[in-house]
């Protein structure tokens, strides 16, 4: 490649203003397209809302994103890096950006909450033992969370199992974080104080986010911009008060009576 | 028939030697099963074929013929090509390499018994590939296996007179040259089977600690 057209295309393809782009990304599971054709950026410290029905590709993204899954075609940037195809250190270096929590919380069952949370820092970013237990320790105190350090995490409840993998994502210092239908697992008393937690962290911290979510009051409050998936395609976006109140496609409008 | 118990005391000081060729047996066959077994599963799970298709044929082959016909290979085969080791040793090499294809299928059955979110989590967080296995993989997949290790230490328990063949006096060789030498038959073999059932029920016993142990 020539130094100019490489020029030309870090300028328009990957403006430093862009911390993840996604260019014609195809993903399909069979014969079912699930993201057909996608583009989108998001620019750092942003909250981006992914909503819309079930099956319309937008886990998928966030899986994506997380290297958990590849696109079929299409191209993924992080902070001007590209994915796949990548070599194995680029996509670790990546990953290092993102973090991610899962609707199933996914902890460690066979480590104490303390060790779930120190376990990446010290393998990872070869953080000392104190060091990232003095973080843990911190982070746990953030989710409210602080007296359960040594519990395993089966005892507790499902919404105190998802404040812990909220610390465990934070604890590896994202630009990124991921949140995969983080409530839709819990009992339904459980939910806000998960919510509450993730306003505090959207408020407080210049993490990008990138939320998938059906609940659509949290989406309101976060989000810089919400974007309207249906069959694998953003059929709408803009800032939560003209999603919510005023939306130009009909299908947005059907989607949101039906989940309001 | 009648009950001698001086045939019982004659016999207890071969007794003890038989028992202790026994525990030799098992011990270093569970050791060797335990171990082996799961770096077959683990040797399964590599990406290569070139690895997986060699190693599925030797455990496949060897977990469908007789333990018994890879005693004598093994005893009398073996010291043709030059390698010579004691009886004891060959017997307990054959009964854990022969039991190793059977708990490889049990460390397969845990590994896949981990949810796929473990792994989604490990990746996450950027865990390296080894680290994966040894602190989220293997310690959940283990603790589900252990009850099921657990029989193949008794099945193998109740596999080691069959070292007799290879002249190993394990405890029922031992009881049956006692029978042969005194024409008492009863009394030996009640010992004997008396002492099975008691190491069956003491592996049992340790195997359910250690359970406990590792789901604490």
């Amino acid at each position: 490649m020539s130094v100019e057209t490489r020029t030309k295309s870090s300028v328009t393809d990957a403006p430093s203003s862009e911390l993840i782009r996604l260019a014609g990304v195809t993903k399909r599971f069979g014969t079912n397209t699930v993201l057909d054709q996608l583009d989108f950026s998001v620019q750092p410290g942003k909250h981006v809302t992914l909503i819309g029905p079930s099956g319309s590709g937008k886990t998928t993204i966030l899986r994506l994103l997380m290297t958990l899954t590849k696109p079929d075609e299409g191209t993924i940037t992080v902070d001007g890096q590209q994915l796949f195809p990548a070599p194995e250190k680029q996509i670790r270096e990546v990953r290092k950006k993102i973090g991610m929590v899962f609707q199933q919380f996914n902890l460690f069952p066979n480590m104490s909450v303390l060790r779930n949370i120190t376990e990446a820092p010290v393998q990872v970013l070869g953080m000392s033992r104190d060091e990232a237990e003095a973080r843990a320790r911190e982070l746990l105190d953030l989710v409210g969370l602080a007296d359960k350090c040594d519990a395993r995490p089966t005892r507790l409840s499902g919404g105190q199992q998802q404040r812990v993998a909220i610390a465990r994502a934070l604890a590896m210092r994202p630009q990124v974080l991921l949140l995969d239908e983080v409530t839709s697992a819990l009992d339904p008393e459980l939910v806000a104080g998960v919510l509450d937690l993730l306003r505090d962290i959207a408020r407080s911290t210049d993490i990008t986010m990138l939320c998938v979510t059906h609940e659509m009051g949290f989406a309101r409050d976060i989000s810089d911009q919400v974007l309207m998936f249906d069959s694998g395609r953003v059929i709408e976006s803009g800032p939560p008060e003209k999603i919510f109140s005023d939306p130009d496609q009909d299908r947005t409008r059907e989607f949101l009576s039906a989940v309001l | 028939m009648k009950w001698d118990w001086n045939a019982v005391s004659d016999f207890m000081p071969e007794f003890w030697h038989g028992l202790l060729v026994t525990l030799q047996i098992l011990a270093l066959g569970s050791l060797l099963s335990f171990t082996l077994g799961l770096v077959w599963a683990l040797l399964m799970r590599t990406p290569s074929r070139w690895v997986r298709w060699p190693v599925g044929v030797v455990t496949e082959f060897v977990r469908n013929t007789p333990l018994l016909v890879q005693l004598f290979f093994l005893f009398y085969v073996l010291p043709e090509w030059g390698l010579t080791f004691s009886a004891l040793a060959t017997g307990a090499f054959a009964i854990g390499l022969h039991y190793s294809t059977y708990t490889m299928q049990v460390y397969r059955a845990g590994i896949e018994a981990v949810p796929v979110g473990q792994w989604e989590a490990a990746t996450a967080l950027n865990l390296p590939r080894r680290r994966t296995w040894t602190a989220v993989i293997l310690p959940q997949a283990i603790r589900r296996v252990i009850p099921a290790l657990g029989n193949y230490v008794i099945a193998m328990l109740k596999d080691t007179p069959m070292l007799m063949v290879i002249t190993v006096l394990e405890m029922l060789g031992r009881a049956r040259l006692f029978s042969q030498q005194h024409f008492q038959f009863t009394e030996p073999l009640t010992v004997i089977g008396v002492a099975f059932i008691l190491i069956s029920y003491l592996a049992s016993l340790l195997l359910r600690a250690l359970e406990r142990r590792l789901v604490r």
